[in-house]
Order: C-alpha cells, then structure tokens, then sequence
C-alpha cells in the first residue's frame, strides 16, 4: 500500500498557491490509489498551517518546528524531508517546482535513492503504476515517465494543478522533531528580497510580456501599465533581455522561463521557436504586432495586426473600464 | 585552486524537434548540438576565478563520444582538461549525477559549476544531486557570486525575488543567466583547444531510477483569429476574452 507525503511550501508562515496545489493533487492521487496522504511543513511556526491545509482535504499534517528553520536550507531542509519518510514509510512524495522545490527535490531524492519526474504538468495511475506527464525541450515536447525506483518523487509545475477546497475538516497534527546540528546548516538564506508588487511569471496567472516591436525600453511602461490593471506578470522575449531592456527574470522561452498561465498577451513578440516553445501551453494566447506574417499568430487564439503603440492603451482602458464594473 | 565545470551538449535552441523512431526520444537526424547555454556562465565563472586565484579548471562530461566537441568548445574559451564519461546509453540525472560524483571524487575540487538546467530535458536536478551524492553543500540558480577565502556569498533567484545565501568552500554553485557575459573564443584558444587532453571513463552507474515511456509533440494550437487592424478592434478582443474564452 502506497503512502503519499506532500511537501507544503511556505514564505514566512504562509502557505504558497503552489503549496495548496500540492496538497490538493496529493489528496486526490492518494483517493486513485486508495491510500493515505498526508502534508509535511517545515519551518519556524510550521503548525500555524495546519488548518489551512484541511480545507484540501487532508488528514493529517506533520510539523516540524525550529527557530532556525525560518527561512530555507537546502541541507537542513533535505535531512528533514529524507528523515521524515524514512521514519513514516513514506513512498510517494509530491512536492512544488518552485525555486525552493527544484533545489530540495533532488538533494531528498539522493537520500533516498529515489527517482524524481520533474516539472510534471499531469499525474495518472495505470495499472497501478503512477505516470507523470512532463514537458521537455521547454515544451517543443511532451513526455511520459514512470519512475522505477520503490521511492518516487514528482514536483509539480506551479499553477497547472488545481487547488480544491472540499468540506472543511481538521486535520490531525503530529509535530515531530528532527535532531538538527550546525552542519545542517552549512548552506543558509540570510536575506530575501521580494517585490510584494511584482508578480513571477512562473507563478502569474495572467502574463503580458512585450519584445522588440516595443521599439526601447523606455516604452515597456505599456506593458507594464496593461499587467498592472489585468494583475498579471510582466515578461519579456529573450532578443529584449539580450539587449539590456528587461531583467532576465521575465524572460519567457527556452532560455527562461516555462509558462502556463490562464491567459498570455504577447505584444510586439514576432515568436521566435526558442520563445513558443516558453508560452505555447498558455490557455489563451493574445498577439499584438504589426507584421500579420509573425510567428507568433500561428499558435494564438485572438491577434491584432497593428500598431502596439496605438492599440496597447486602448486595451489598458478597455480592461480598466470592464475589471472596475 | 581546483575548480571543476559540469557540462552538456543540448540540441541547438533552434531545433525544430521531431519524435525519433522509437517513440521516446527526439530524432537525432539534421540537429546540431552545442554547449548546453547555461553551461557558458559556469564556465565563465571558472574561468574568472582561475583568473583571480590561479590554480586549474577541468570540464566533465557524460555522453557519446561526439560530446568532446562540447568538451573542446570549453577548451577553446579557456579551460584547461576534460574527462569524458562515455556512454552511448540514456542516462537519467541520478545517473548522470552518481557518474559525475564518482569522478568529481578522485578529483576533490575546491569548487564546482553546473549550468542551472539543460535545455533538453529542463531537470534541474543533476547539480544538486551530485552535491548530495558528495556529501557537498551547494546553491543553485546562482546570479552573483563572490567568494573571499573560504567564505561564498551567493545570490539566487527566487519567485518574484532574490535570496542573498552564505556557505563556505567547497561548494557546487548552479549558474543562472546573469551570472557574468560568457566570453567568445578567440583564434587561439580554438587552437590550443585541439591539442588539449580529454580523458576517456567508463560509466560507473548506470542504474537509472526513471523510464521514459513515450514522447510526442504538443497538441499544435490551430490558428486563431485575427480581429481586426487597429485600436478599434479592441472592443471585441476584450468581449471575446470574457464571453467566449471566459479567462478575464
């Protein structure tokens, strides 16, 4: 009988999207496999989440709590994860590709000599064998893979699973503490900085990302002013981060990052493959250029061939006047 | 100063990717490969602290014997030797991982690169799993890095931010864009390039603990539709995001 463990996420106590995704695909795989499932948080007041956590539909979350765990270490974090499955027989254990998640993954995954589907888009049981979907070659295509180790591991791509509120139930807390010295702390976050205004592409639900047809960075205030009014992520193509334009962060394509938001409104991007292939599983693509032969317009579902320089404010308007109603 | 640089060969980004023969993987046939890009800012990176404290720089690999070609493109930018792990078989990253840390060990280096991810198969998980087959610590998706005497400041990506994370050599350090401006060989770095040892291993491990069952293209999205020429199209383009798409 399989035992599924979520690894929960959290940024100074509180849950992330991606961490309420992760519970919620735990609960219901462990419903597919007829077994039990249950939430790991870690951190310095890590039962504060508990309750959150049981309107997913968990039933029983283990905290650890440390002082020092108020913010992350790869090494301190990994022995946690590792111990933790080790001691409760854990052998399915999903987790976040998050920044947090990709890094901790593979380290828990060494521990426990256990194979680890990355990214992973889609999870399915076939003749009681769990097979994830994954996007390779930045989305250019889509694999299959089933881990054949008695451990197995899949982070999940932030914002492609849902997070589903059932009936609203406690859920049982167990704290557990794990034995921690100086060495565990050999690698150690001393300060983060996180704009509360900007939104990551990775994590955006909407995204508006500009490119060259912008004609300078001095005109990505169009961009940006449009995202605002929509709350989405600002992006960008990689020919306007080459040049200097736009922080590598926003850059959406091969070379950047891999996307998946609800809705993708690509202004002035021709759509280079490096680029497509970065935003091609969006849910709704929107192209805005003036040349009716870009790249860009053979895998959107709405386009307007024309001038972003005209039409760009129009649009912030229009959405302004629809989103105030 | 030991400094060691992971690296592998990825298909071009410009590769236009078919499904080869078998079902499972891309077809090998017209792609060109290259130096995985995220591998250019390790190098770099190596490159620059040999600069500064002197010492040697090693790139390894695993693959196919055409990897040297990668290895040789390394060589060309500056670096001094290269082992090739080679095999003609698909290894996952826990095995391509548990190779490089089986070589990496006889080598003991004060430091060691990784490109952040490769562009083939977007893991992520080889640099961070080598460091805990190791026994190392490491930082991954590193955009800043110094390094003074034994103590390393890192400075990595995060969601909508950046984390600022201290450790101490040796350490693995994964490379994000941003990291530095990779250098272009020069006339004779490509010479020397040529006259530089690569050292031939046999796999170590190749008990993969993943299977790829199958692959396939994305569903290709058919063409939408154009609604009109300018501003006053906008309306529309709005109504048809909220009644027929329903995501606004």
């Amino acid at each position: 009988m399989a035992k599924i463990l979520a690894f929960i996420e959290t940024r100074d106590n509180q849950i992330k999207a991606s961490g309420f995704e992760t519970v919620s695909e735990a609960v219901k795989l462990a419903k597919e496999l007829q077994c039990e499932a249950e939430a790991l948080v870690i951190g310095d007041n890590a039962v504060s989440s508990a309750n959150e956590l049981g309107k997913y539909g968990i039933s029983k979350v283990i905290a650890v709590e440390n002082q020092r765990l108020n913010k992350y270490s790869t090494t301190a974090f990994a022995k946690i994860a590792a111990e933790i499955c080790r001691q409760k027989g854990f052998d399915i254990i999903l987790l976040s590709a998050t920044a947090m998640g990709k890094d901790l993954g593979p380290r828990v995954s060494a521990k426990l000599e256990a194979g680890l589907a990355a990214d992973v888009i889609d999870l399915k049981v076939e003749n009681g064998d769990v097979i994830a979907t994954r996007p390779v070659y930045a989305g250019k295509a889509i694999i299959d893979i089933k881990i054949t180790s008695s451990i197995k591991m899949f982070s999940l791509r932030p914002n492609v699973f849902k997070a589903e509120k059932v009936e609203e139930s406690t859920p049982e807390l167990e704290k557990v503490s794990i034995e921690l010295n100086d060495t565990d702390f050999g690698v150690q976050v001393n300060e983060v900085t996180v704009s509360n205004e900007k939104i990551d592409v990775a994590e955006a639900n909407i995204i508006v990302s500009g490119g060259r047809g912008l004609k300078g960075p001095e005109n990505y205030h169009l961009v940006e002013e449009l995202a605002k009014v929509l709350g989405a992520g600002v992006g960008a193509s990689r020919a306007v981060v080459d040049a200097g334009w736009r922080p590598h962060s926003e850059q959406v394509g091969q070379t950047g990052k891999t996307v998946s938001p609800t809705l993708y409104i690509a202004v002035g991007i021709s759509g280079a493959i490096q680029h497509l292939a970065g935003m091609s599983t969006s849910k709704c693509i929107v192209a805005i250029n003036k040349d009716k032969d870009a790249p860009i317009f053979g895998i959107a579902d709405y386009g307007i061939v024309g001038d972003v320089f005209e039409i760009l404010p129009v649009l912030t308007e229009e959405f302004k006047k629809l989103l105030s109603n | 100063m030991k400094i060691a640089v992971c690296i592998s060969q990825v298909p071009d980004t410009t590769t236009k990717v078919k499904v080869g023969g078998n079902g499972k993987s891309i077809d090998p046939a017209g792609v060109t490969y290259i130096i995985n890009p995220y591998d250019e800012f390790a190098v770099e990176e190596a490159l620059k602290l040999k600069e500064k404290n002197g010492g040697e720089t090693v790139v390894i690999s695993v693959g196919r014997d055409g990897v040297k070609e990668t290895i040789r493109k390394a060589f060309a930018m500056g670096i001094d030797k290269g082992i090739l792990v080679k095999t003609d078989n698909e290894l996952d990253s826990y095995s391509v991982a548990r190779n490089l840390a089986d070589v990496l060990k006889e080598i003991n280096p004060d430091i060691i690169f990784f490109g952040k991810q490769s562009v083939d198969y977007d893991d992520s998980q080889v640099s961070t799993l080598t460091a805990e087959f190791l026994g190392l610590r490491s930082v991954s998706v590193v955009v800043d890095l110094k390094i003074e005497g034994s103590t390393v400041t890192a400075e990595r990506e995060i969601e909508g931010g950046k984390e600022i994370v201290t450790s101490s050599l040796p350490v693995v350090i994964s490379a994000q864009k941003g990291l530095n401006n990779p250098r272009y060989p020069n006339l004779k770095g490509i010479m020397q390039a040529k006259s530089k040892p690569i050292e031939e291993k046999q796999p170590s491990f190749t008990d993969n603990k993943t299977e790829v069952i199958s692959m396939r293209l994305p569903h290709g999205k058919s063409k939408g539709k154009i609604i009109g020429t300018d501003a006053t199209a906008v309306p529309e383009l709005v109504r048809l995001l909220r009644e027929e798409a329903k995501v606004i």
